[in-house]
């Protein structure tokens, strides 16, 4: 691992990653879900892991959003002072507030991660008050400023998310997920149920916002297009494991594993 | 230590309780009072009258009752209520206590759904009949899940459901049982009292405890401990006001009850608290 010591020796804040997996494994009794996997992600960089159903792509997000304890393997990440790490070392409710401020989870339902029967401005506020908020007027005008960020109108700040379309179901995850400015999110199929027009609108505004925020995001999805359009890196999983890493473009135009070869072959062109 | 039944008991122990479960509680209330807020699970007893009528308070206040005390029940503010009487009547026969209507008068003064207008002394104790103690209820359903936010603070759910208020009718709506936190630190559900009855529980010199019967929860707010209602910065907690002053005493500072007194409309305030009202009814008649 030269980036490893790389890191140590600089020391620099912009130089150590943002997230270091080092040979996370996750077993449900025989079955193997994730074994050995290991990668970075560094500070503003948008990882894609693609790979067939059932390859242990969403283990894996669940392992490193802490929502599943591993069997195995290290997980370091960088702290915002700076300070990094093992996150299954940290006390609880670090752990919770870490996962209500510096990370954001999209999932792919939006009724798994809205409550749908608040309103709108509620959805997105509730973080800010979670971390001690106490402000009405500037809960509610962070809400509004969401809402315009995600594309949906403000006149329905008030409306709960049960009328809204299933784009806008999604969007309004991604505001209620962003509005604590967080450093890294985890999506999982953030376009899953979504029909075309809407899932390229969606990427639109994923993509910008993450330039604008310099967000780092991990997003699992099977459809290579998706990938193509929102990762800077790929990583394939196949059975569990990685079998394949690098650059997107160079992943997908010029793939080295076969079942990498495999997959991109079966992309619809 | 166990205490001889006496023929004007009527062969129950005094207070009802027996001596072990009062010493269970007695534990549950220190540590109560130890944890300003914090809701303690105890071994509550089948009483002698249904769940939601008491029993959470009544065991609370069988387990502190001593023979010199003088006791006061309240059920919305009146002493002459269904459940009041019964329940004054229950420890006037079963621990031949002296009982009174008057605050004043009161050394422990057990309490549905009322805090008494007339302020309250380091010599007193208030017991609160609580029928549902977990203010995060309706909030989140998992009880092991409540219990982790009350551990480790995270009361922003709480804060969610004041949002909505304001957002859909402009002001919180939360008239009873409003939610308060205790010295700063833990969540708790004052029982179904009006707001009105709120900032009285603050800095109060007298011991405030709370019993659950059915939920079998015990909790404590000692004197001169500071309760805090939840607002917001720019929607700071205020407590209900009436344009009306009380038909019978004509006090302006009292928490009234709306009553219709005939089909065509008709209707009168009066104040709530029954001793406060004779009160003010003499007072005006000795001047």
């Amino acid at each position: 691992m030269t980036e490893l010591s790389l890191a140590d020796v600089t020391h620099g804040v912009g130089l150590a990653p943002l997230l270091r997996v080092a040979g996370l494994a996750k077993n449900f009794g025989e079955r193997v879900a994730c074994r050995d996997v290991s990668f970075e992600i560094w500070r503003g960089e948008v990882l894609g892991v693609v790979g067939e159903s059932g390859s242990g792509k969403t283990t894996l997000l669940n392992c490193l959003s802490t929502r599943l304890q591993p069997d195995a393997g290290r997980i370091e990440y960088r702290l915002r002072d700076g300070r990094v790490a093992e996150l299954f070392e940290l006390p609880e409710p670090a752990r919770r507030l870490l996962m209500r401020t510096d990370w954001g989870f999209v999932h792919q339902k939006p009724r798994d991660g809205l409550r749908l029967g608040l309103s709108a401005g509620a959805n997105i506020g509730e973080r800010l008050m979670a971390i001690g908020e106490r402000h009405y007027g500037d809960i509610r005008s962070a809400a509004v400023d969401w809402l315009a960020k995600v594309e949906i109108e403000i006149e329905r700040v008030d409306e709960a998310p049960l009328t809204f379309s299933g784009g806008m179901q999604q969007r309004l995850q991604i505001a209620r997920n962003l509005v604590s400015r967080p450093r890294l999110v985890f999506m999982d199929e953030p376009t899953g149920g979504l029909d075309v027009s809407v899932q390229a609108r969606l990427l639109d505004l994923l993509r910008g916002l993450c330039d604008e925020l310099g967000l780092a995001a991990i997003v699992v999805t099977h459809d290579l297009g998706v990938a193509r359009l929102l990762a800077h890196r790929l990583i394939v999983m196949r059975g569990g494991a990685i079998v394949e890493t690098g650059l997107t473009d160079q992943v997908l135009d010029d793939p080295q594993h076969p079942y990498t070869q495999l997959l991109v072959s079966s992309m619809l062109q | 230590m166990s205490e001889i039944a006496s023929s004007e008991t009527g062969g129950y122990n005094f207070a009802y309780l027996d001596e072990q479960t009062k010493r269970m509680i007695r534990r549950a209330i220190l540590k109560a009072v130890a944890i300003p807020g914090y809701q303690v699970p105890f071994a509550s007893r089948e009483m002698p009258l249904p769940y939601g009528w008491g029993t959470g308070g009544i065991q609370v206040t069988a387990s502190i009752i001593g023979r010199d005390d003088t006791l006061k029940v309240i059920d919305q503010g009146a002493d002459d209520t269904t459940n009041a009487v019964s329940i004054r009547r229950f420890f006037a026969r079963t621990a031949g206590v002296a009982t009174t209507e008057q605050t004043s008068e009161a050394s422990i003064i057990q309490t549905r759904h009322r805090i008494p207008e007339m302020p309250l002394t380091e010599d007193q104790i208030i017991v609160y009949q609580v029928p549902i103690p977990e203010p995060l209820r309706w909030l989140e359903p998992r009880e092991a899940e409540t219990r982790k936010m009350h551990a480790l603070a995270e009361y922003g759910p709480m804060y969610v459901r004041l949002y909505e208020d304001i957002a859909q009718y402009g002001r919180v709506t939360t008239a009873y049982d409003y939610p308060v936190l205790v010295n700063g630190r833990y969540l708790m559900r004052p029982s179904p009292i009006p707001k009105f009855d709120n900032p009285k529980m603050d800095m109060n010199p007298a011991l405030q405890l709370f019993g659950a019967g059915r939920e079998k929860r015990i909790y404590a707010v000692p004197p001169h401990t500071s309760v805090k209602s939840l607002d917001f910065a720019d929607h700071p907690f205020a407590v209900e006001k009436w344009d009306e002053r009380c038909a019978i005493c004509g006090a302006d500072d009292s928490f009234l009850d709306e009553i219709i007194v005939d089909d065509r409309g008709g209707r009168m305030f009066v104040c709530s608290d029954t001793d406060y009202c004779r009160g003010c009814q003499s007072a005006k008649a000795a001047e």
